[in-house]
């Protein structure tokens, strides 16, 4: 959707047909034309469809799957928490960098939820939701320091950090687990109310996901974390302060980390030492199924979103289409694979298109 | 050897080589990266003989390789391919898939023998498949090997559910289990040491790993020079699938169990002990040697802490930190000498993001349009 090529000034003549112009100068066909013809190319679409497909699917062979009151709510709610850690993971994944501590980053905060609730009673549940994002976002901030002041890559500095601090919250928790009797009933329903039969959770998730959509769309400071992750020297020649924005990825992955670590414990009610186990990987992977390159600099949030929703709704599925749900992990290693091989077909593909339109013009 | 090992480890960062090769022998080979890893692992060592209870108990050592086998095993090939700066996240998936594999094969009446050889080519031909999307198609490595890692432990979890398969013979499960005569070190140390000192020959002693460093520090150099780049990196990951699968298998015998969730998790591990030897993510730079002291050295403090009761989170905590520091501390000190030595300041370390996407470059153009 995010139009990262430069158009040149000098090529698209007006013998140029539509569809080669398009690829260079989008500029030039109407509001609306421009609108369509960037959701009907985008990956999103295709992505998007492949969840419409399994949906429907699942639904043809069992209505409740998603005409029930229980059906349309476990579609908007099981996948909320994922898709913030996934929103946070594209964020850092567009400037060419990765974030393998957010599983680690949302059980600790998980754990401080449940803590805060039976250390100090009556505490009140926006204080609670306050210190998860600020907990995330200074744990954020230490990867991010790391990455950006210590010239070492995000995969080896989140690896050691998804150690430590899962370490810092198993030794804090000890043997202790949190319960759903240790939790108020009000924020409890948190995880369960709906609104307008949509529920909160989902409801804040598709607000994080608009805002940081919107930002990396619009905002200066969005586009140059897309020209950071497509060309990190070229960011740096050109004056770009790179090192605040990576902070600000960093910053903004934590603290939707934190924030999911929260919502988690108001939707399951338990914290027990495996929260959160492997989930990078899966919020790795949604980003990667939603057309978002592992090299930095394409894809968008959008994208990231439907892979989240794509990952957790086929686990469901997989039951009311007859398949054990044991395949499910095998079903998306294939989506993952396909997605990436999709991307590749698709890149050389415009690139072959591009240099055809350079050579007519 | 001293010679590969200035070559080695010095062209991937041009500012230390000369310093390198002007140095006296001893500063040489001291101040690698590998002896200090080596350096502290003695330490430890020494240190948790002297003071922790039992440490130098007769089943420590037992108990202490028996854990790090499979680490072991499956670092020799990793170091291999995060030297070409690619990485393998799939490897735990395959050790479950192999582990599933001897025990379905097994229960349905094949021999431990022949289920294992069965499992072992399964491993081979995950590798190969991983190889062949990164090396011929030229997909990137990582996200290849996320999307490998969920299908091969899709399919050993979908094979076998949430069962587990205990009935291995006597025989077989002993055979993992057995130590050498009086002393302590288990019978499949032989084998395992064998195939480390084959790593060592390929990757230190041989024109394919001279290959493998070429590929690390400039892949397409490294094709104008003769060096059949795809070949390499296919060759590797079947070797990665390969030993996975065996690590597997041993895995199943030592425990006497197949499931598909076995060894989950353990990608992340094999690749904290390989940075933690000293091989540069960025490809190009790190030894086996240093790899070993690594794997070592987690092993020794998982295994001490264990001892005084500590709760493996510390262990997690520590290696954690070991991680960070191996990295960053070079960087710093780097940085802390050139601005106090009266030299002119080193040239900066090669930046992360420079080398960190050879196979990305024609994948993140225009795919978001």
């Amino acid at each position: 959707m995010s139009h990262t090529d430069v158009e040149r000034p000098d090529a698209g003549s007006s013998e140029v047909s539509a569809g080669e112009a398009l690829l260079v100068e989008p500029s030039r066909l109407s509001p609306t034309r421009r609108a369509l013809t960037t959701v009907l190319r985008s990956r999103e679409l295709s992505i998007f469809l492949v969840l419409v497909a399994v949906v429907v699917l699942a639904t043809s062979k069992n209505n409740s799957f998603l005409f029930s009151a229980d059906g349309w709510r476990n579609f908007l709610l099981n996948p909320s928490i994922l898709l913030l850690l996934a929103v946070g993971q594209a964020v850092v994944i567009i400037t060419r960098n990765v974030d393998l501590s957010v599983g680690s980053v949302m059980a600790l905060t998980a754990y401080l939820t449940g803590r805060l609730f039976i250390d100090q009673p009556g505490i009140p549940v926006v204080a609670v939701i306050a210190a998860c994002l600020a907990l995330g976002a200074v744990l954020g901030l230490v990867n991010g320091v790391l990455v950006a002041y210590g010239n070492v890559p995000a995969l080896v500095i989140t690896l050691g950090t998804l150690y430590i601090y899962r370490g810092i919250m198993l030794t804090w928790a000890g043997s202790d687990r949190i319960n759903a009797g240790d939790l108020p009933s009000g924020f409890l329903s948190l995880g369960t109310q709906t609104f307008l039969t949509i529920p909160l959770l989902t409801i804040v998730a598709i607000v994080v996901l608009a805002a940081v959509g919107y930002y990396l769309h619009t905002a200066r400071g969005g586009r140059e974390l897309y020209a950071i992750g497509s060309d990190p020297d070229a960011a740096v020649l050109y004056g770009l302060s790179v090192r605040r924005r990576l902070l600000a990825a960093f910053v903004l992955s934590g603290a939707l980390a934190g924030l999911a670590g929260a919502l988690y414990t108001a939707r399951y009610g338990t914290v027990s030492s495996n929260v959160g186990l492997g989930i990078e990987l899966q919020a790795v992977a949604a980003a990667v199924i939603g057309g978002i390159a592992i090299f930095g600099g394409s894809g968008t949030v959008w994208g990231a979103a439907i892979g989240a929703f794509l990952l957790v709704t086929i686990n469901r599925a997989l039951p009311s289409l007859g398949i054990e749900d044991f395949w499910q992990r095998a079903v998306v290693g294939v989506l993952i694979l396909g997605a990436i091989v999709l991307d590749r077909v698709l890149a050389t593909r415009q690139a072959r298109r591009l240099a055809e339109s350079r050579d007519h013009a | 050897m001293s010679t590969s090992t200035s070559t080695g480890a010095g062209t991937a960062a041009p500012a230390r080589t000369y310093d390198a090769y002007s140095a006296p022998l001893w500063r040489r080979l001291l101040l690698t990266r590998e002896t200090a890893v080596i350096a502290l692992t003695a330490a430890v060592i020494l240190y948790s003989i002297a003071n922790v209870p039992n440490f130098d108990g007769p089943l420590t050592l037992k108990f202490l390789l028996q854990d790090i086998a499979p680490i072991l095993l499956i670092a020799l090939p990793m170091t291999l391919v995060i030297i070409t700066g690619e990485i393998d996240l799939s490897v735990a998936s395959i050790m479950g898939l192999s582990s599933v594999l001897l025990g379905v094969l097994h229960e349905n009446g094949m021999s431990v023998s022949a289920a294992a050889m069965l499992a072992l080519l399964a491993g081979l031909a995950c590798g190969a498949l991983n190889g062949f999307l990164i090396a011929y198609v030229g997909l990137p490595s990582l996200a290849v090997t996320i999307g490998t890692l969920a299908l091969f432990r899709g399919i050993a979890v979908g094979l076998l559910g949430t069962k587990a398969i205990t009935d291995f013979t006597e025989k077989w499960t002993d055979l993992a289990t057995d130590t050498i005569g009086e002393t302590q070190v288990p019978l499949v140390m032989i084998p395992f040491a064998v195939l480390a000192v084959g790593f060592v020959v390929l990757l230190h002693f041989s024109t394919f790993g001279r290959g493998v460093y070429d590929i690390g520090l400039n892949d397409e150099a490294a094709h104008f020079t003769g060096v059949d780049v795809a070949r390499t990196k296919l060759v590797l990951f079947v070797l990665s699938g390969v030993v996975s699968a065996l690590a597997g298998i041993y895995f199943t015998l030592r425990f006497g169990s197949a499931r598909g969730d076995n060894a989950t998790g353990y990608e992340l591990q094999v690749i904290a002990a390989v940075l933690l030897g000293g091989v540069s993510i960025f490809g190009g730079r790190g030894r086996l040697h240093g790899v070993l002291a690594g794997v070592v050295l987690i092993g020794v403090i998982s295994s001490a802490l264990r001892l005084e009761s500590v709760t493996v989170n510390v262990t997690n905590i520590i290696v954690g930190l070991l991680l960070v520091a191996s990295v960053i501390l070079p960087n710093v000190l780097a940085a802390t000498s050139s601005r106090f030595s009266r030299k002119p300041a080193a040239p900066p370390e090669p930046r992360p993001h420079q080398d960190a996407a050879p196979a990305g470059v024609g994948t993140t153009k225009g795919s978001d349009s």
